[in-house]
């Protein structure tokens, strides 16, 4: 014994973490500004191992941090910003209150500001990593894009969305990066490859939202706050990359209107209605800083990567030529859009790929030529029927662009005429691993892809196969009628039974691994039996759904003959 | 008449839009204050700009100047008298009909027309010019004859006070701070290439320990607008979704299909969704979590194969039919050509084991628990025991020299002169028992489980278990006949006991422990605990130092009696419970028969050489039995020198695997 006694919660994880009240006291911040100060600091609870002994012996629930993250806050200048502005929220009250309108008119001219630039530099000190974590900054300013300009946030933020994720389509389409498209329930969702970063976000069909009463739009407004600043460095850094002029302009044929754009942007009015609309218009190249060779494309040398063999390097080569194809799939192609099908997604998914895109002259501004131009080679259309066609076009509906940029290929148009039934849109992002379940779509459509010609039409098949029961069931019957005819008792030589070696060896080493198994260790079974039990799952889940696909075709083709008899 | 016109406009008050034109409605309410030109006489009413409806009862409706009523018109106009008016009179269109005399006025051109200007907004009077040239009276240019004569304020040329008092506030404000010059307006860009300068400085340890938030999860087919026709939920499982928590649901959304892309709704939780996106984001704890991705099949142990441990019995090749109750209890001859089978339907058979056939069958008194055939191989004796009973028969098979030898040593006993009070008495059957094989009867005073012989052949130890008592394993001596307690006390209920292979050890196990006595030292040398709840049955490995224990709870524990006193290994490879366990006398093999009908066969070696841990192999489950009653196997036991196995079970069979 002897010795200072050691007192509880003086020492170990219990100085490790602090509460958030306790956070929230010691940063002299209310709840909702210590909130915003998390959100963009990217400050996160943790959740202690022994919760107990930081809890201090309660075990209430709370929230913790890590006081080594709160004490990273109190160094921020933008605890000062928040305190000066909630100053002049009250004295502006005052003011107000006391009708002292001049008072007021000065405090607004003085209104606090703050700037997040340095936020967002200590978050991300390297590109690559604002790069990564652009998803859902793009998700939320495309959201925001299609908010109302009336309540539940500010017209400038919105504006500054829209502006942004334009700027972003037409980065996207000038580096011809676009990936993989999929028309979801809740969405548009849109994959790129940017500088290697696979980066995806989900864009909102255009209608008006029913605003949820359950969302906190303040959260979500520093959220927006945050993200309109790193995306608008990031596109300034990505324009930049590619020679591009920012804030980006459109290419014209006209000088004036050049200048026009110019003077425009040089008095500050780059947010004026024309240009942005011209540039969401995304049907015009932007202007490059140096205006010179377009197409610079240097045969680029290869080298074998450390480590890696010729196949590698071979199977590397091709998938780079995968790509470089499917960058030009839509190229000397042209495209009329119907005013009834979604333009934006449309020309932007179009021009990604190197397609000629045009609309109505009174749906959007932009368009480049007219419904009536000869060279039109496909025309996107959305609706049961049409009824002044061209003959020199196709007439397709618009989900065969998305199947075409998802294929990697020019599928083939006579399943996505006007008026047909639509096969199924699967998802590219699904990779199916070995044992799940793939549906015969997919199926179809690698053999596609690997040049194998789609099976002949299945009804004939079927068909043929019926007549060919019928005739197999008139020969079983003769042959029954002749064995009754000849019923006399016969001796048949024996037969000797085929031992199946491979069978036999399979059920051996079945056997071997049942009884492996059955001297397995405690825990090592408990493990082999979970993840065992997951694989059976998946299994049983594939099998469930090839049941369900197989009875639902079976009706449909029980249907089909119905139709067809009467 | 200018003038009048005038002040006329301004109590004129337009109700609504006047029509002239179409002079239906026409609802002009004009009070005349002053006596109108076109008033035939003057009948102006003196009440004042009052709501008229309060003469609504009287047959007056105002004073005029003299103070007399004015009385109102004596027929008032009905609907038809009004159309025929609009119908008829040319004027209608510009009748009005004053409220305050009762009256219709005709208004004159010059009326009509004032009106006309005064709803374009334009001023009443025709010839006023609103446009007149404006005469600057005080301008700065000063003129011969003033306007105004008077001398200029003194005020108009020395500093205002006022101001000065008002500019030194402000100076002093913007002193002390109180007011701050309007900011300057920012010139800078808002976006500059931020990652200009990278330095690897300013990757903080931060950044090493920041766990990033996981990207959102991709979605699948299910998602699509269009899906494949089986992602779509059935009627049922659009219920079960319906019904479940929103949090245990595997899809947050029901998958939907429309026919075209124009179709599809708006998602009405895409806010929500992206706004929970948010909360995860800030709120969560983030953690990382170390994913084990271990192959399957690199958990399994690496054991030797099963074909290189051959042999073992791999294949059911004979059964033994003609018991018509479950065998409880079988046991081969030493020389492994005859076998004893004890069934319920109380009797015993003999079969010769190579061709199953029965060679004997005797009938007891009542259903036989345990059989054990006499390990000596000079004595053809076998212990069959039922109810209290245990007979020691000769069965006369094989050399017929060592049958009769072993009679002989059964009839040369002799009395010994002091004859001891027995627990156990020891008869002589005769008759037909004796001509049935019947040498010797032992009568207990409880029912006997089960009979086992010491490896000479002499002893014979039985079993009645009770818990508690004194009276449980008792040990006979054939030759001597003669009976002894060994334990003046046991503690629990013995399940079974077996006499060690090589040494004077003396095995009994109770329902949880196995313990070891030196008969000679007559002491306890070890207590072994099988960590199970019910030992069923138990073997000894020839070598001595290894024993096995069945149990009910579906374990087998393989006890090195050297290493410790808890089990070397338990195997959980039955599904049911074990009855029957047996070591093989010269391979390195054993058996287990449990319930679930299965007979599996390991391989056991045990080394000479004591640092080297016994090898336990499964190299074989063998099916054959079927389960009746719930029962499987109940016995097994090994052929003496082939690698057979004969398994007895509650279907009245024996059976023979090879």
């Amino acid at each position: 014994m002897g010795g200072l006694q050691k007192k509880k919660y003086e020492s170990g994880s219990a100085t490790n973490y602090i509460s958030r009240n306790k956070a929230r006291k010691k940063l002299s911040l209310s709840l909702a500004d210590f909130r915003r100060l998390c959100i963009l600091k990217g400050i996160y609870p943790h959740e202690p191992k022994h919760k107990k002994k930081v809890n201090k012996g309660s075990t209430a629930q709370r929230t913790f941090y890590l006081l080594k993250d709160i004490r990273f806050l109190m160094h921020e200048p933008i605890v000062g910003k928040f305190r000066e502005y909630k100053i002049f929220v009250r004295k502006l009250r005052k003011a107000y209150g006391k009708a002292e309108w001049g008072t007021a008119e000065k405090l607004r001219g003085n209104k606090p500001g703050y700037k997040l630039d340095h936020i967002i530099k200590e978050r991300y000190p390297t590109f690559i990593d604002a790069l990564r974590d652009v998803d859902d900054a793009l998700s939320m300013c495309f959201l925001f894009s299609t908010f109302p300009r009336t309540g539940k946030c500010h017209v400038q933020t919105i504006e500054l969305c829209r502006r942004l994720s334009v700027e972003w389509m037409n980065y996207i389409i000038t580096l011809r990066s676009l990936r993989k498209v999929f028309l979801s329930i809740k969405g548009i969702y849109y994959q790129a490859e940017v500088l290697g970063q696979i980066i995806t976000w989900l864009v909102p069909y255009q209608f008006a939202h029913d605003h949820p009463t359950d969302v906190d739009y303040r959260v979500m407004a520093t959220f927006t706050e945050l993200y309109t600043t790193l995306l608008g460095f990031i596109n300034f850094r990505l324009y930049q990359t590619l020679n591009l002029v920012y804030p980006p302009k459109v290419t014209h044929s006209q000088p004036a209107v050049m200048l026009h754009f110019d003077l425009l942007s040089e008095f500050g009015f780059y947010c004026s209605l024309l240009s942005l609309s011209k540039l969401s218009a995304l049907s015009a190249s932007l202007v490059r800083v140096v205006s010179t060779a377009e197409a610079e494309e240097a045969e680029l040398d290869h080298f074998p990567a450390e480590g890696e063999d010729g196949e590698k390097l071979a199977e590397r080569l091709k998938a780079r030529q995968d790509q470089d194809r499917q960058e030009k799939l839509f190229e000397g192609l042209k495209f009329f859009l119907n005013r009834e099908v979604p333009r934006e997604s449309l020309a932007f998914v179009l021009r990604c790929f190197g397609a000629q895109v045009s609309w109505d002259k009174s749906l959007c501004i932009g368009s480049t030529y007219d419904v009536t131009d000869e060279t039109i080679t496909h025309h996107v259309v959305d609706r049961p029927s049409l009824e002044k066609q061209y003959i020199n076009r196709y007439y397709v509906q618009p989900q065969w662009v998305y199947d075409c940029v998802n294929a990697r290929m020019l599928l083939p148009v006579e399943d996505y005429f006007v008026g047909v039934t639509l096969p199924p849109h699967l998802s590219p992002f699904v990779e199916e691993k070995e044992g799940d379940y793939v549906p015969p779509e997919k199926l179809k459509l690698l053999a596609l892809q690997k040049g194998e010609r789609p099976e002949e039409e299945e009804d004939n098949d079927d068909s043929e196969e019926e007549e060919d029961e019928d005739q197999s069931d008139d020969e079983d019957e003769l042959k029954g009628m002749e064995e009754k005819q000849a019923s006399s008792v016969k001796v048949t030589p024996g037969e000797a039974k085929p031992v199946n070696r491979q069978r036999a060896e399979q059920e051996a080493k079945a056997e071997e691994k049942r009884l492996a198994v059955m001297m397995m260790k405690k825990r090592d079974k408990y493990l082999y039996d979970k993840i065992m039990f997951g694989k059976k799952r998946s299994v049983r889940e594939a099998n469930k759904m090839s049941a369900k696909r197989k009875a639902l075709d079976e009706a449909s083709k029980a249907n089909k003959k119905k139709k067809l008899k009467k | 008449c200018c003038g009048l016109l005038a002040a006329l406009s301004l109590h004129i008050t337009f109700s609504l839009s006047l029509s002239l034109s179409l002079s239906l409605s026409l609802s002009l309410s004009l009070s005349l204050s002053l006596s109108l030109a076109f008033c035939s006489q003057d009948i102006r009413n003196t009440v004042g700009n009052i709501p008229m409806e309060w003469y609504k009862d009287y047959p007056h409706i105002g004073y005029d100047l003299d103070g007399k009523k004015i009385f109102k018109p004596i027929r008032n106009k009905d609907e038809l008298d009004e159309f025929l008016d609009k119908m008829e009179n040319p004027d209608y269109w510009r009748t009005i009909h004053d409220k305050m005399t009762g009256t219709d006025v005709c208004l004159s051109d010059e009326q009509v027309d004032l009106v006309h200007r005064l709803q374009q907004g334009k001023f009443g009077d025709v010839n006023f010019n609103e446009y007149e040239p404006a005469i600057d009276f005080f301008s700065n240019e000063v003129m011969i004859h003033p306007v105004t004569n008077r001398p200029a304020d003194k005020r108009s040329f020395i500093p205002s006070l006022i101001e000065k008092e008002k500019v030194g506030k402000l100076v002093h404000a913007i002193k002390m701070g109180w007011i701050k010059p309007r900011r300057p307006k920012e010139t800078a860009p808002q976006y500059y290439d931020l990652w200009a300068k990278e330095d690897p400085n300013a990757i903080l340890g931060r950044h090493k320990m920041h766990i990033p938030a996981p990207k959102m999860r991709l979605p699948g087919h299910e998602e699509s607008y269009n899906p494949p026709p089986e992602y779509l939920l059935t009627d049922e499982e659009r219920q079960v979704w319906e019904q479940q928590d929103p949090d245990e649901r595997k899809l947050s959304f029901l998958p939907q299909k429309y026919l075209s892309l124009r179709a599809v709704p708006a998602f009405s939780r895409f806010i929500q969704e992206r706004f929970e996106r948010c909360l995860d984001l800030y709120l969560c704890p983030r953690q990382r979590k170390m994913r084990v991705n271990v192959n399957p099949e690199d958990l399994i142990p690496k054991l030797p194969r099963p074909r290189d441990l051959q042999p073992f019995p791999t294949l059911q090749s004979l059964v033994y039919h003609g018991h018509s109750s479950l065998i409880r209890s079988i046991s081969i001859s030493p020389s492994g050509q005859w076998l004893v089978s004890g069934s319920d339907d109380c009797t015993v058979r003999f079969w010769e084991v190579c061709t199953t056939r029965c060679l004997k069958t005797m009938e007891v008194g009542g259903p036989v628990k345990s059989v054990a055939w006499n390990p000596a191989p000079s004595i053809s004796l076998v212990a069959v025991s039922y109810g209290e009973n245990v007979i020691l028969v000769n069965p006369g098979l094989g050399d017929r020299l060592i049958c009769s030898a072993t009679d002989q040593l059964i009839s040369s006993y002799e009395e010994p002169e002091e004859v001891k009070d027995q627990q156990v008495q020891w008869a002589v059957p005769e008759g037909k028992a004796q001509e049935q094989g019947q040498r010797l009867i032992l009568t207990h005073p409880k029912a006997v489980k089960q009979v086992s012989w010491h490896g000479r052949g002499d002893y014979l130890a039985c079993v009645m278990p009770d818990d508690g008592s004194s009276l449980q394993v008792v040990i006979h001596q054939v030759s001597r006949r003669r009976t002894q307690n060994p334990f003046h006390r046991n503690k629990g209920a013995v399940q079974c006991v077996s006499f060690h292979p090589s040494r004077p050890y003396f095995l009994v196990a109770t329902q949880r422990y196995v313990r070891v006595y030196n008969l000679i030292k007559q002491e306890l040398t070890k207590k072994l605990m099988a960590n199970c709840k019910w030992i069923s049955s138990m073997a000894v490995h020839p070598g001595g130092d290894n024993v096995i224990c069945g149990s009910y709870d579906c374990r087998l524990a393989w006890f090195d009696l050297d290493l410790s006193t808890k089990p070397y290994k338990v195997l959980r490879h039955h599904k049911k419970a074990l009855r029957g366990v047996a070591y093989h006398k010269h391979y390195p093999l054993f058996a287990s028969g449990s319930d679930d009908g299965t007979v599996i066969v390991c391989h056991g070696m045990v080394y000479n050489d004591l640092l080297q841990n016994p090898l336990i192999v499964p190299v074989k489950v063998l099916k054959g039995h079927i389960i009746t009653h719930d029962l499987g196997v109940l016995d097994v036991a090994f052929h003496p020198t082939q690698p057979w196995v004969f398994s007895s079970g509650a279907d009245g069979t024996v059976r023979l695997f090879t």
